[in-house]
This record gives structure tokens, C-alpha cells and sequence, in this order.
């Protein structure tokens, strides 16, 4: 049920579909598909808005295996309707979650490869329950003992319910491309005014939702490099130290957010945040490769926490 | 939304042991195939689900077009298409097939 073979090794997990990336970031031939296209389970609403509908609604869901180790994993197609949490592309998330939880003789690690900017507006009733419904699952998931990563670096980034989604899981990987945020440059802009966040301006967008910056500010624990094995090496790396969800690790997170808040409140850029983490020429950072700047923010105190 | 059937008898079964394959996006200018071998012998159905409407004998003729070259026997292919160019749509039937012939 697989793509191209063109799409492993260095080919670019940003430009990659959904298929793709589940099968370059896996072991090769490892996956078996959950609720595959043949079975046709679609949106039962975009035909209503005379719109397209995928076989899959956007979201590839299976199990397989990373480095050996069996593994659970969905996917969202950023391509189709933005990646978006619907009816149907939701709850096939959310069921692979609560299987987790539920099913000791299933994988107790759960990837999710976040590429939506939300909620889908056609079906946003059901859109907004199913993200409430997402984040619950993988906390009971967590409690229960479950590893749940998320992995952005899609075209869609992750906003919105993708953005509260990842903020919920064990470990956060992201690449340069990879946004996190939950309302969008424009959604602020238009609500808070052009003074508050320009959305025009590129440079200021990806400097504050982009990769580089949601790891130098411990927002992601891993920087992947923009390709499938950047994404496969990653995802091996924080699996091999995933946090208990427990009381404590709550704690250390609440903490931790709070320091942020009180250290960066008052900052209007990304550049005036990694000044403040002692990063010795932080305009630089924009230009560094992938290498160069996950060595950096490795050895940055506030991007190296216990917590999540 | 404009759904369009097309049922052909091909020159020959398609090679390879394959079951389904799919290929494509549901996006702006891109369409997803699904390609399901379901069919008796050298039958050949193709179902297309498109938003854009006045370009039936356009699907028509890229359909005739790759069932006469690609002999797609025992097919069943479902396209989603989100306006795609008939190139687009042809490179994609293409892609499907080569899927459904290796082992």
C-alpha cells in the first residue's frame, strides 16, 4: 500500500505525502495499514460543500516497526483540506490512541505525524470534539504508560488542534519547516492587530513558529533534519529516554513554562529570545544547517528539560 | 461534484500478483487513483469524482487513451480528483499501474 521507493534516505519529509513519510520514516515493508483506502471511510460531510473527499479522509493510521521496535503509527496528509481534524480523519487518530491505552498486547508507542492547520471548518463541531477528545486520549495514554511522539515538519506546520495535540505529547521532533503554534500569524493578526504580529512578514513568522525556535525554547526536544532520515534518526533518539507521565513530570512542567513565561513575556522576537538564552550571535541562527544548530540547541539550557 | 464511470474491456489482465495500490493527493491541481484488482479477466473499470464540471469528454479521452496502452485488465480504479491537468491525471494512472505490476 506504499509509495515511491524515491522517497527515503535524503529525500525531503516537507515536500513528502503522508504515505510517503510513513513509509520512508519506518523500517522498510514494516507497516500494515488500519482502515485503508479499499474500505473507503470518508468525511460524510465535504460532499455537502460539493467538495472532494479522500479515500482515507487525510490520515493514514497502522502499525509497524522503527528500529526494530513495533510501533503505532498516523499520519496527516497536509495536502488535503490543510491536514485537518474532520469527523472521520479525527477519530482515526483518536482510535489508535485509545487502542494503545486499552491494549497491552498492542505497541505501547504511538507516532503521530502532525501536519494540519486545525480544525476543519466544514465540519467544525465535530472537528473541535474530536482534537478534546485527541488530547485526552494520549494523556490517559500516557498514564497508562504509553510513549506518544509527535513529529512536525509537514507543509501545513501544526496549528490549532495539531498545535494543542503536540503540546500534550511525551516528546515533540521538529524540523526547521516544522511549525508549532496554536492560532496562526493571520488569525492573530486579524484579531490583535497588525502591531501585535505582522503576517506578512516571513522572516518574523518562521523566526517565531518555526522549528528552530520551538526547540531553542524547549517547545520541541529534537531537531530533525528535513529529510526521512533526519525524521527516523530523531524519533530513535527520544524514544530511547521518554519521560513518566506522573505527577512530578506535571509539576516540572508547570514550572518550566512558568520560567518561560516570566524570562520571554516580555520579548516582541525570536532573536531577543535566543539573546536571553545566551546564544553568543543569534542572528546567525537563521542561517545555520540542521547539524550545526542541533548541536546548539542541544548545548542550550532552556531547549533541555525533564519535563513535558 | 460530477462522477463519471467508464467501463472498459482491456487488451489484456494487468501483470503483477498486487491487490491495491494508491497514488496521489486530494489536492488543488493533484487527484488521488486507488487501483483495486477486483475484476474478472481483462475487464477494466475506471469511477472519477470531480468537482470541475465540462470536461467529461476530456476524462474520456485520457481514460481511452491509457486503457489502450497500459491494458489495465482486471482494474478497478477510483479517482478523487481535486482539477487536476490530464497530464496530471495520466502521470498518475502511470504511476498506479507500475504499483500494481511489481510483485
Amino acid at each position: 500500500m506504499m509509495a515511491d521507493a524515491a522517497f527515503y534516505g535524503q529525500a525531503s519529509w516537507f515536500q513528502a505525502t503522508a504515505r510517503q513519510r510513513v513509509a520512508g520514516l519506518l523500517d522498510p515493508n514494516s507497516f500494515t495499514e488500519f482502515l485503508g483506502p479499499s474500505e473507503r471511510i470518508r468525511s460524510p460531510h465535504l460532499h455537502l460543500f460539493d467538495l472532494p473527499s479522500a479515500f482515507d479522509d487525510g490520515v493514514v493510521v497502522g502499525r509497524g516497526r522503527l528500529d526494530g521496535k513495533d510501533v503505532l503509527v498516523a499520519a496527516q496528509e497536509g495536502q488535503f483540506m490543510g491536514g485537518t481534524f474532520g469527523e472521520v480523519s479525527g477519530a482515526k487518530i483518536v482510535g489508535l490512541v485509545r487502542a494503545a491505552r486499552d491494549h497491552k498486547n498492542l505497541p505501547q508507542t504511538v507516532l503521530l505525524l502532525l501536519d494540519s492547520g486545525g480544525v476543519r471548518l466544514q465540519e467544525a463541531n465535530a472537528g473541535e470534539l474530536v482534537v478534546a477528545e485527541l488530547m485526552r486520549a494520549i494523556v490517559q495514554a500516557r498514564s497508562a504508560g504509553v510513549a506518544v511522539i509527535a513529529l512536525v515538519g509537514g507543509k501545513s506546520g501544526a496549528f490549532g488542534g495539531a498545535g494543542l495535540t503536540a503540546a500534550t505529547c511525551s516528546r515533540v521532533v521538529v524540523s526547521e519547516q516544522g511549525r508549532i503554534a496554536v492560532s496562526g500569524p493571520e488569525v492573530i493578526e486579524t484579531n490583535k492587530g497588525v502591531e501585535e504580529f505582522d503576517s506578512s512578514n516571513k522572516a518574523l513568522v518562521w523566526s517565531t513558529d518555526g522549528g528552530k525556535n520551538r526547540r531553542l525554547i524547549g517547545g520541541a526536544d529534537a531537531f530533525a533534519e528535513d529529510s526521512m532520515e533526519g525524521f527516523r534518526a530523531a524519533a530513535i533518539t527520544v524514544l530511547a529516554k521518554v519521560p513518566t507521565f506522573d505527577l512530578k513530570t506535571m509539576q516540572a512542567e508547570q514550572e518550566r513554562l512558568s520560567a518561560r513565561q516570566e524570562r520571554f513575556g516580555a520579548c516582541d522576537d525570536a532573536v531577543s529570545m535566543w539573546r536571553i538564552l545566551g546564544v553568543k550571535d543569534p542572528e546567525a541562527i537563521r542561517d545555520m544547517d540542521s547539524r550545526e544548530f542541533a548541536a546548539l540547541a542541544s548545548a542550550t539550557k532552556e531547549a533541555n528539560h525533564d519535563a513535558r | 461534484m460530477l462522477t463519471l464511470k467508464f467501463r472498459h474491456t482491456a487488451k489484456r489482465r494487468l501483470a503483477g500478483k498486487r491487490v491495491t495500490a494508491i497514488i496521489g493527493v486530494v489536492a488543488s491541481g493533484n487527484l488521488e487513483v486507488l487501483l483495486e484488482r477486483v475484476l474478472p479477466g481483462a475487464e477494466c473499470e475506471v469511477d472519477i469524482a470531480t468537482p470541475i464540471i465540462g470536461y467529461d469528454e476530456t476524462w474520456k479521452a485520457v481514460i481511452d487513451e491509457f486503457v489502450e496502452r497500459f491494458a489495465p485488465g482486471g482494474l478497478r480504479i477510483s479517482i478523487n480528483d481535486g482539477g487536476a491537468r490530464p497530464d496530471t491525471v495520466f502521470l498518475r494512472l502511470m504511476q498506479g499501474s507500475a504499483l500494481m505490476e511489481k510483485v
